[in-house]
């Protein structure tokens, strides 16, 4: 007799929250096993990759680094996804971002001004947003799938990267290397804590993550956001325009992932190099389910994600384990937190059914 | 609480003895911006960092980060490989230039070895292959065999190092073939073999029957013989991928290089320098010559390669045209190294336009 999934009555609103706990629980059990599975001391390998990463302050502000650009895509990412609109091109607003951002470093080059990182913030905001706005139009204008339009233009805007980079804003004393010249300290975002890559970043990002909550929970848009996203139908009837949603979310969406694409450049980098992301628009999108589209959860996957990264970096270090154990330890956390989400929404149930149900379909 | 403390201390009591059973030996690091299952570029660095563990033994222990982007992370791996008691540590990629020289400020004592920049320090050394020697070699045999007169050639990025390739290779190349032509294909990519395959087809389909490539996994050769024509592997041999198509490959071979600086460290002797060898100093090697290539054009090819070892011959040998037919190199003289260096320029013979020109 095969199990099957019956829906529940209600979903219980402290187990949403348990759940990405839980799955962070179940991964490390998992972690356990493999582990000893592969011969290693399970206590030191799991010690390796989650402990000793943040061990240190610089572990701490590099664990900070590499969240920064994750948890500000991902509160963009979570509006969006929450009013159902897909924007899967993060990647491509940040690296706008870092072209535009660092395009205004590089135009104002040898201008010593506290103006030049604002004018920079705002060519990066400017730069994702317009990004973002152009599947927000084919969306609205000609029904295009956002899904596709948003990735296509992420190839778009790595290519266009690759041209300044090659051609017009290569470094002139760099022997054509393909890399822009270092930016001044003008047009770097100040540290904030000594011998670190720790910039005022980090505190912006907490800004972003608060603002996003008042957003979702105290405004009208958040309101509309939530009522979309959960019953489009019941969205029309009260009025809502669904064109200006989308409009709202990709531009909002894009406008931070560009804000993070010129902190980037203008933090740990400190130039335009061909590869400014690697790949934090698409692992944004992880980050934003994993926190379960609420920016504070999002702000804590960030922080969870970047720190298997870094365990990552280290369990190859000092463990010479392979590098695929960070994407396995990534898949198994998701992994999990589907497998519980299924498990709060839906018993299982062994036997013959009794009342014929239909199984709901997944979409 | 009590537990997790016990855990930790257990933890930290294990990271110590780890520490001081590292203290007596030399910790070398590598980073590597692919998979060392590339079967090229950062295969070939792989190879190089197990020549250190065979000749050195117990007296060195190696640590490698593969696939690390050329972004933000690349000053973290780096540091971490300074800070946990590593003693020299290669970054085997371009981009890993400034983070290299930006951790080395800070760890003075670590010695530092960045391939293929040009920043160096008191602790950073630069070191590169002069692989447009094998470019030459590479260049003759095509230009016999080819009977469509067309070569095509798979490029990574337009950066000095690619197009000193394309040239030295092109100016062989119509040294026993005025007739041929090479036709470019900008890829963007060190290695995607997906792209790669689709470039071989393009050029193939456009005529071209000998297949060359400054990208690193073997998918180029193994359309070059589903399709019948040659190829010219990238890196590493890589016969065994097209045993039919595959000429000879122009193989990186840093073991010597890596055994002498890990030496010079456990010596005391370690200093700042600058190498760019070549097929004298065994840093490029040709692969066997495919059994198919008539006797004379390997004789030809063996030659050219004990002229470049002895210095009779210089793959840049003037007179050298520009694409507009504009005398570069005069005769009688060659490309000193600061112009093989900034080179942006095609020679007579190579179709298209440089990108970013």
């Amino acid at each position: 007799m095969l199990p099957r999934l019956e829906p529940r009555s209600g979903v219980s609103a402290a187990m949403m929250l348990l759940t990405p706990a839980i799955a962070v629980g179940l991964t490390l059990i998992a972690g356990v096993i493999m582990f000893a599975a592969l011969g290693f001391d399970p206590g030191r390998a799991l010690y390796t990759f989650f402990v000793k990463p943040v061990s240190t302050l610089y572990g701490v502000s590099e664990l900070l680094v590499k969240a920064t650009p994750l948890a500000i895509i991902g509160i963009g990412l979570a509006l969006g996804f929450r009013a159902n609109v897909w924007n899967i091109g993060a990647e491509g607003q940040f690296t706008l971002g870092a072209i535009c951002g660092g395009g205004v470093a590089l135009a104002l080059h040898g201008v010593e001004s506290w103006l030049v990182l604002p004018a920079m913030a705002v060519a990066g905001i400017l730069g994702g947003l317009a990004w973002g706005a152009i599947p927000a139009l084919l969306r609205v204008r000609f029904n295009a799938n956002e899904i596709l339009t948003s990735l296509m233009l992420t190839y778009v805007a790595t290519l266009l990267l690759s041209y300044l980079v090659h051609g017009p804003w290569r470094d002139p004393d760099g022997l054509n290397f393909p890399e822009s010249r270092m930016f001044e300290d003008s047009a770097l975002l100040p540290v904030i804590l000594d011998e670190t890559r720790l910039s005022i970043a980090a505190p912006i990002t907490l800004l972003i993550v608060l603002a996003g909550w008042l957003v979702l929970s105290r405004a009208f848009l958040g309101f509309q956001i939530k009522v979309v996203g959960q019953s489009p139908a019941a969205a029309s009837y009260a009025g809502f325009s669904e064109k200006r949603l989308i409009w709202t979310t990709l531009c909002v969406s894009g406008a931070l992932a560009g804000l993070a694409g010129m902190f980037e450049v203008s933090g740990p980098i400190g130039q335009l190099h061909p590869v400014v992301s690697p790949g934090y628009g698409f692992t944004a999108i992880i980050v934003a389910f994993l926190g379960r589209l609420h920016p504070v959860g999002v702000l804590f996957a960030s922080l969870l994600i970047a720190l298997s990264y870094l365990g990552g970096e280290l369990a190859q270090i000092e463990l010479k384990l392979p590098l695929a154990l960070t994407g396995v330890f990534q898949g198994m956390l998701l992994f999990f937190l589907l497998g519980t989400d299924v498990l709060i929404r839906y018993r299982v149930r062994f036997g013959r059914r009794g009342a014929q149900i239909a199984l709901p379909q997944g979409g | 609480m009590k537990r997790a403390g016990l855990l930790l201390a257990a933890a930290a009591a294990l990271g110590l003895a780890a520490g001081a059973q590292a203290a007596d030996k030399l910790k070398v690091g590598f980073v590597y911006v692919g998979p060392i299952g590339d079967h090229g570029w950062t295969y070939r660095h792989d190879v190089g960092r197990l020549a250190i563990e065979k000749t050195f033994g117990d007296k060195v222990e190696t640590t490698y980060v593969e696939s690390v982007s050329e972004g933000a992370d690349s000053e973290r791996v780096i540091r971490q490989l300074a800070s946990t008691g590593h003693g020299l540590i290669f970054t085997t990629s371009f981009g890993f230039m400034n983070p290299t020289v930006k951790v080395a400020k800070k760890f003075p004592k670590v010695k530092f070895e960045h391939c293929s920049g040009y920043k160096r320090a008191a602790n950073v050394s630069t070191y590169l292959a002069r692989f447009y020697e094998g470019r030459t070699i590479s260049g003759l045999v095509a230009g016999k065999m080819t009977k469509s007169n067309v070569i095509g050639y798979i490029a990574s990025f337009p950066i000095p190092e690619v197009v000193r390739g394309i040239n030295a290779f092109t100016l062989a190349l119509r040294e026993v073939n005025p007739k041929a032509e090479v036709k470019v294909v900008w890829v963007n990519t060190w290695y995607d073999p997906g792209k790669e395959g689709d470039a071989a087809k393009a050029l193939i389909d456009q005529g071209a029957d000998v297949i060359l490539q400054h990208t690193d996994s073997p998918a180029p050769a193994q359309i070059a013989q589903k399709r019948g024509v040659w190829a010219v592997g990238q890196a590493s041999d890589m016969t065994k991928f097209a045993p039919r198509a595959h000429l000879t490959a122009i193989i990186d071979n840093w073991d010597s290089y890596y055994v002498a600086r890990t030496k010079a460290v456990l010596d005391g002797t370690w200093k700042e320098s600058d190498v760019w060898g070549g097929l004298k100093s065994g840093m490029v090697e040709m692969a066997p010559y495919n059994s198919a290539i008539p006797k004379d054009v390997v004789a030809l090819a063996k030659q050219a390669e004990a002229d470049i070892k002895s210095g009779k011959r210089h793959p840049f040998q003037g007179p050298v045209r520009n694409q507009a037919g504009k005398v570069v190199i005069p005769e009688g003289k060659t490309a000193d190294d600061k112009m093989l260096l900034s080179m942006d320029w095609y020679v007579e013979g190579v179709q298209g336009k440089l990108p970013g020109k």
